[in-house]
């Protein structure tokens, strides 16, 4: 075997890729070529390390010496400075938005600090198109002791006693449900990965699917195993380029080393997966509509039940998992049930991942014990909000969930305690936002998504999201009236005990849930025709203080409708009629003049 | 017939999966991507349905059912602005200001030259780098007026280097 002195891990996830990290990556190989290096230094592209705003993200072991933001013109001193004098180049280190200190080595950095990664463990550490770096962390272990070891009735039992519940949003406990499919008879059996991850602010199981592909696959062997199954389906987001390249080289490889295909281990266990693409429909993570989806037709959702696990694809019983949930699989397995059960709440086991993005300084993806408080996870790991900002509320289930206020920061999240204050788990989506977010303007927004992604089948979601959808534009544009919030509320009991799927079911959830902690903005709204927050632009006015204009017109002169009048030297004014609210004149004044009300 | 794909290039597609059935919308995706103008002309859709033995009302449901799915010319470079919460909240609405001045058209629109076109998509799992905004299979992230004219400019090129 080689033996290098370093090895420089870069990211070559969406985000990293999307700030060049390809460049870099290139430009360092030739760098290392021209030194004569590069059997010194190794250079391991690998998944998101979940830093993504500070990307290119480059880790350089054994010191653990953590780079960001890392452009092409860097890597010489790089080269020069760090691997051939030993001494780290400060300058690309790590800086505390709040503090400013410098950090040198990766775990101690406030971000990766409080985190616990076990679903994302690989993510960052290994190049995810080498099979053979996944079975160096073991992989591939946990298929070979249930084939050796355990029959398939212990493998669900083990899963059963961790206490793994679903990470697709609903929650629903992992083991059960393949205890579920293992008692339904039938000649052919399926497991269905579910990455279609729609959920608008999530993207998690992308980061596993590009970091750490074969966790993926290794799991749905192993419930292959479970329930009985020989073939498997992954139906991932055509939207997801990377994570559908690893996937097919990652399928490819486990068929190679025989890890998937017929006879595996030996064992007389035949295992095939095969890759179904999603075409932009929200609708068709929710799991009916997916089965519909990879049989080729239209995803519309049917009731339930059956519930796939009897009756699924092709009317054949069917486990469907979500991609973090089965990235979890195979580390219980190895560790034992009691090792993940120890983490986490009385009912929510183990860590979830979090994708923290908004008004947050550290966007990213991060995963922490269940339990974990919103304020250990905005202010420690996501570094606070930026510019000075208040925070306001961080929604969670996305435009199936709801928000948590400033007030409810300490409480320890979990499944439960998430349904307890009107929120939902969801896939783990956390949008902070801050003083400048209009809550009325964020519902109508949530809402405008399900209204546009509701697959129409059932009247409660296609009509009743309709009309709120139409209130709440109505309020933002200041025509709001007294009675609305009622109807709202009358509208979304409706719709929650009608609609026929969960898209419909939950897509009130964001209204109730602004209505329930910010009332008072939806009734400035109503009743003073204002935006408290400063958004909903029918209800802005913008005005000069004469004490502060100096009379240099440039802001009449950029006005895009000539609504601002004046005579150069005096104070100017602007005529609210004709304004159109576009704010040019305040960004343009040079004396803060201009204010918006 | 138009002048984008040959019968020929779509029963290779049809081919590459098996001519089954289930696999329709990896098909579709793939004439698509294919036709240069990114749709599926209803000529090709009914290619489709002939050779998978559907109705091409079955074709049409798939069409019209997914987002991806257009059934009009588009630019040969279709820009997809995320039109979800996340982006939202960081201000997204400035990146659609900056496509439109820097193209000239409307969100929707495709420009005159056939290059580009500019429409909404829903969040497409980029929000740790939003506003973003997606072209083909590349994803474009933390975007500044200079980081869009860059863009665009090098979209350009590539496509008179074809020429
Ligand atoms: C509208 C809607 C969208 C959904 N989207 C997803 C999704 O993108 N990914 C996912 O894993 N589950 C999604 N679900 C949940 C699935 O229906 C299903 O519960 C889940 O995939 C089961 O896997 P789990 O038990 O491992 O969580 C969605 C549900 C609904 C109602
Ligand atoms: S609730 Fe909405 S998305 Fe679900 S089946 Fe009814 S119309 Fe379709």
């Amino acid at each position: 075997m080689e033996f290098f002195r370093s090895h420089v891990l870069i990211c070559t996830g969406t985000g990293c890729t999307s700030s060049g990290s390809r460049l870099v990556i290139s430009g360092l190989r030739k760098e290392l070529e021209e030194r004569n290096l590069e059997k010194e230094i190794r250079v391991v592209e690998t998944g998101c390390f979940g830093f993504c705003n500070l990307g290119p993200i480059m880790v350089v072991y054994p010191e653990g010496v953590f780079y960001c933001q890392v452009k092409l013109e860097d890597i010489k001193e790089i080269v020069e400075e760090h691997f051939v004098k030993g001494r780290p180049v400060k300058r690309l280190l790590y800086s505390d938005p709040n503090t400013e200190v410098k950090t040198q080595e990766f775990e101690n950095i406030e971000f990766f600090k409080h985190q616990k990664r076990i679903a994302l463990s690989n993510c960052g550490s290994i190049n995810p198109e080498k099979i053979e770096e996944y079975i160096a962390k073991d992989g591939y272990f946990a298929l070979g002791k249930v084939l050796n070891e355990m029959t398939p009735l212990d493998v669900i039992e083990e899963i059963k006693k961790s206490g793994l519940r679903g990470r697709g949003g609903g929650g629903f406990p992992t083991g059960v449900k393949w205890g579920f499919a293992y008692k339904a008879k039938a000649d052919q059996k399926y497991i269905v990965c579910n990455a279609d991850e729609g959920d608008p602010g999530a993207f998690m199981d992308r980061s596993v699917l590009e970091g750490d592909p074969h966790s993926v696959l290794e799991a749905m062997a192993i419930a292959g195993y479970a329930i009985g199954a020989s073939q498997g389906y992954v139906y991932v987001r055509a939207e997801y380029p990377i994570a559908v390249e690893r996937l097919t080289l990652a399928i490819k490889q486990a068929r190679n080393l025989g890890l998937l295909g017929k006879n595996i281990f030996g064992k007389g266990f035949d295992f095939e997966i095969d890759i179904r693409l999603g075409a932009g429909a929200f609708v068709c993570g929710e799991e009916t509509a997916l089965l519909t989806s990879i049989e080729g037709k239209r995803g519309e959702p049917r009731p339930r039940p059956p519930f796939p696990a009897n009756s699924g694809l092709w009317g054949k019983p069917t486990i469907i998992n979500n991609v973090e949930t089965l990235a979890n699989v195979a580390r219980i397995i190895r560790n034992g049930w009691e090792w993940f059960a120890s983490m986490g709440t009385e009912k929510s086991k183990g860590t979830k991942v979090f994708a923290l993005a908004g008004k947050i300084n550290n966007t990213g993806l991060i995963e922490v014990p269940m339990g974990t408080t919103l304020r250990t996870i905005i202010y420690d790991i996501g570094g606070g909000i930026p510019n000075g900002k208040k925070f306001k509320a961080a929604q969670t289930g996305g435009p199936s969930g709801g928000c948590i206020t400033a007030e409810l920061m300490d409480t320890p999240i979990d499944y439960d305690n998430l349904i307890a204050i009107g929120s939902m788990m969801g896939s783990g989506g956390l949008i902070v936002m801050d003083e400048d977010t209009c809550m009325v303007d964020i519902a109508r927004f949530f809402l405008e998504f399900t209204q546009e992604e509701s697959c129409g089948k059932c009247p409660p979601c296609r009509i009743g999201t309709k009309r709120m959808l139409e209130i709440l534009t109505r309020i933002c544009e200041g025509k709001g009236v007294p009675e609305d919030l009622e109807t709202l509320e009358t509208l979304a009991k409706t719709i929650k005990s009608t609609a026929l799927c969960g898209l419909g079911q939950t897509s009130p959830n964001p209204v109730l849930s602004t209505l329930r902690y910010f009332r008072h903005e939806y009734e400035a709204h109503i009743y003073n025709k204002k935006c408290p927050a400063g958004v909903c632009k029918a209800l802005l006015s913008y005005e000069i203080d004469p004490e502060k204009c100096r009379g240099c017109g440039l802001c009449a002169r950029n006005c895009p409708v000539d609504a601002i009048s004046g005579k150069i030297k005096e104070p100017f004014v602007i005529d609210n009629d004709k304004c159109i609210k576009c704010g040019t004149c305040m960004e343009k004044c040079k004396f803060g003049a201009i204010s918006r009300k | 017939m138009n002048d984008g794909l040959k019968k020929e290039q779509i029963l290779g597609i049809i081919e590459k999966k098996n001519g089954e059935k289930e696999q329709i919308l990896s098909i579709l995706m793939e004439i698509q991507k294919e036709s240069g103008k990114n749709y599926v002309d209803k000529e090709w859709a009914r290619i489709v349905a002939d050779e998978l033995g559907i109705p091409l009302t079955k074709v049409y449901d798939v069409l019209t059912f997914y987002a991806m799915f257009s059934t009009e010319p588009r630019g040969k470079y279709v820009i997809e602005v995320c039109n979800s919460a996340p982006c939202h909240v960081v201000n997204g609405s400035a990146v659609v200001q900056m496509f439109e001045e820097e193209l000239g058209i409307k969100m929707g629109e495709t420009t005159a030259d056939g290059l580009f076109t500019l429409q909404y998509v829903p969040c497409f799992g980029a929000c740790d780098i939003g506003p973003a905004v997606k072209i083909g299979e590349k994803v474009y992230g933390n975007l500044t007026k200079e980081k869009v004219t860059e863009l665009l400019n090098s979209y350009r090129e590539v496509s008179t280097c074809q020429k």
